[in-house]
């Protein structure tokens, strides 16, 4: 697909304070870049994110949203990645409802001192993202 | 003009019936054909009533032709498609013809047929069927109303020896027998053993009621795995699944008709019931090949 | 309670076509425990609308409000002020709750999001089935407290037919014979006697339908 030229997506990234967070602070100590067009947010934990925040988060103009949580087996509140995964999976269906492609929302678990592994997996997501294009809200079916 | 069933049943002969489905539209060589085929071979002939949930020429229609032509029909009818009233609007019309056999049955779903967003009826089920039939021979109808003219019916009802579990099918068997009925189709049988535990249970519970097996024609292996999966009732032993197996193609049928003989032998031989009702569907044209494989 | 779920998005889309303005009304009581109505899915089926309209760049204003109940003319009444603002109502009701919407805006389009199924409970997580028919003349005294008029695909008063298959319906496998399980329940009890009489046909007009009741307070 030709580069969309200077398409810099608008991601949001909601970061587990227990993990993902400090992995993205990680990576920046060690001073490996990843993308800055990503809008880190912390929340307490990943099961806090309400399928409603990532469908607002779309209809504010975000092309993309991440939600990073912990490994499976070692959320500090039990299931808190469990119900994360489940509403991930249900906002790809309530965005293909839509038109919006499911794939512009995707989860992933981290552990806190992952660093690398968080400036990849944002690298990674940007450049899905630019593939996708602009969110068809923002640029029209 | 052939003899009247309800005398055929109480001779002590042993009971032969046979089944014909109607076409799906007006042509009626076909079916004209079968009728003529069949009945002076059996003792009487059902008529299914849209089979399957799959919408044909009437059964009550079909009957009338039957009855014209010299042949003694059985007037299938079930409770899928009409009311009570309709039921008994129906019964009247076929006493008037000489239409006096009906096997009462409940009927097969809808979403199984061939017009699936239709309305089920059900406003009775077979037994309730079994008790109009009594109560309109009594003078009146389902309204409590009086008849002006009488009927006169041989009611009979369908039973599966092969159910499973089968103690709930045995109440519902006795509580048709209560309602009246006085024979009973099985559903196919191909295996003798429950069958006979059956045939115990029923000797003890009454001995005039005529019970006729159901022999389903098998035309091939696949036929016979098929119903022995999906069917409610059906149990095909594998041994003879095997030997249809065996038949090569274009002679399948043969070899159905050469089991369906043996059971039929085996049946008349042992006096393990009254007699048989012999489904071939959609092959009415072989059941004289059966009937002389049973040695009929 | 009453068991709904919700129409398709297109379904709705082509409904408020046109309009630019909307209330989506949600219920507190039956859609909310069935995830069909509630306040949540209120917010949720705004956003998507909201999206879905920005998408094909059309305007559209959504405002939201979720009543205890529906089906109660006053707590209706209460929607005047945000009714009045908009060009149609969106209800996320069941049927019972769309219509006094309607009857009591009857200037304002009022329209259903919902497609209200049956009388039933959850059987498991997120999984509703229906148990009862509303039929008026209740028989369940003499299955042991099974609806056959429910779980009988047939309806039968005197059952099993010739379709029960392994304690499993013929027309479908996945839902349990109902008489099967009335005999286990009535063996169990010892009470097979209530399954050996003969039950004539049905009242079907034991409601006049639409049907109508009145009630003294205790």
């Amino acid at each position: 697909m030709k580069a969309k030229g200077a398409f810099l997506p608008d991601i949001v990234a909601f970061c587990c304070a227990q993990s993902a967070y400090q992995s993205a602070d990680a990576a920046g100590s060690m001073r490996i870049t990843y993308p800055e067009n990503i809008r880190v947010i912390r929340v307490p934990c990943a099961g806090r994110v309400d399928v409603l925040h990532i469908l607002r988060a779309f209809e504010k103009g975000a092309d993309g949203v991440l939600v990073l949580g912990c490994h499976e087996e070692a959320c500090r509140h039990l299931s808190g990645n469990i119900r994360a995964k489940n509403r991930v999976q249900r906002v790809n269906t309530l965005l293909q409802e839509v038109g919006i492609d499911g794939k512009r929302v995707e989860m992933f678990t981290l552990a806190p001192n992952q660093g690398p592994r968080f400036a990849r997996i944002a690298n990674e997501v940007n450049e899905r993202i630019k593939e996708l294009g602009p969110s068809p809200v923002k640029s029209g079916a | 003009m052939a003899k009247a069933f309800k005398e055929t049943l109480n001779s002590g002969k042993f009971v032969v019936t046979s089944e014909i489905g109607p076409p799906k539209g007006t042509n009626l060589e076909k079916l004209i054909h079968h009728i003529d085929l069949l009945k002076d071979k059996v003792d009487a002939l059902n008529v299914t009533d849209n089979q399957s949930s799959v919408m044909r020429f009437p059964s009550l229609g079909t009957c009338l032709l039957i009855k014209e032509r010299g042949g003694e029909p059985i007037l299938q009818m079930t409770c899928r498609d009409r009311n009570r009233m309709a039921l008994e609007a129906d019964l009247l019309f076929a006493y008037t013809r000489g239409i006096k056999n009906v096997l009462c049955l409940t009927g097969d779903f809808i979403t199984i047929g061939d017009h699936k967003e239709a309305r089920a009826v059900f406003d009775l089920d077979s037994l309730q069927l079994l008790h109009m039939v009594r109560i309109l021979e009594s003078g009146q109808d389902l309204g409590g109303n009086e008849l002006d003219g009488a009927v006169e019916f041989c009611a009979g009802a369908t039973v599966t020896p092969e159910a499973n579990p089968i103690e709930p099918q045995l109440i519902k068997f006795e509580k048709k027998v209560q309602a009246g009925a006085e024979f009973f189709q099985t559903q196919a049988i191909y295996d003798f053993d429950n069958f006979k535990k059956f045939m115990k249970y029923v000797r003890g519970l009454d001995k005039n009621i005529k019970i006729l097996a159901g022999i389903v024609l098998l035309a091939s292996a696949g036929m016979a795995k098929y119903m022995n999966e999906n069917t409610p009732g059906v149990f095909v032993p594998q041994v003879l699944i095997d030997e249809m197996a065996t038949a090569e193609k274009g002679k399948r049928v043969q070899k159905g008709i050469g089991i369906a003989g043996r059971l039929i032998r085996q049946i008349k031989e042992e006096a393990i019931c009254d007699g048989v009702h012999i489904m071939a569907i959609g092959r009415e044209e072989v059941v004289p090949d059966i009937l002389a494989a049973g040695g009929l | 309670m009453i068991v709904a779920e919700r129409k398709p998005l297109e379904d709705i889309r082509e409904m408020i076509a046109g309009y630019k303005k909307i209330l989506i009304v949600g219920c507190g009581t039956c859609v909310t425990i069935c995830w069909a109505g509630g306040e949540k899915e209120v917010a949720v089926l705004s956003s998507q609308l909201r999206l879905a309209s920005k998408k094909d760049r059309n305007e559209l204003e959504i405002l939201e409000a979720t009543i205890e109940r529906q089906c109660e003319k006053e707590l209706v009444e209460a929607l005047k002020d945000k009714v009045q603002q908009v060009e149609a109502v969106l209800s996320m009701g069941c049927g019972a709750g769309v219509q006094p919407i309607a009857e009591i805006f009857p200037d304002t389009p009022v329209y259903p999001a919902l497609n209200t199924t049956f009388v039933g409970m959850p059987e498991g997580e997120g999984v509703w089935v229906e148990t009862c028919r509303a039929c008026g003349d209740c028989f369940l005294d003499k299955t042991g407290g099974i609806c056959p008029i429910v779980r009988c695909a047939k309806g039968l008063l005197n059952g099993p037919c010739g379709g029960t298959n392994n304690g499993k319906c013929e027309v479908d496998p996945e839902k349990d014979c109902a008489w099967t399980l009335i005999y286990q329940r009535l063996e169990r009890q010892g009470r097979l006697d209530v399954m050996r009489k003969y039950y004539p046909p049905r009242n079907f007009q034991a409601v006049i339908r639409p049907g109508k009741v009145e009630a003294l307070p205790a």
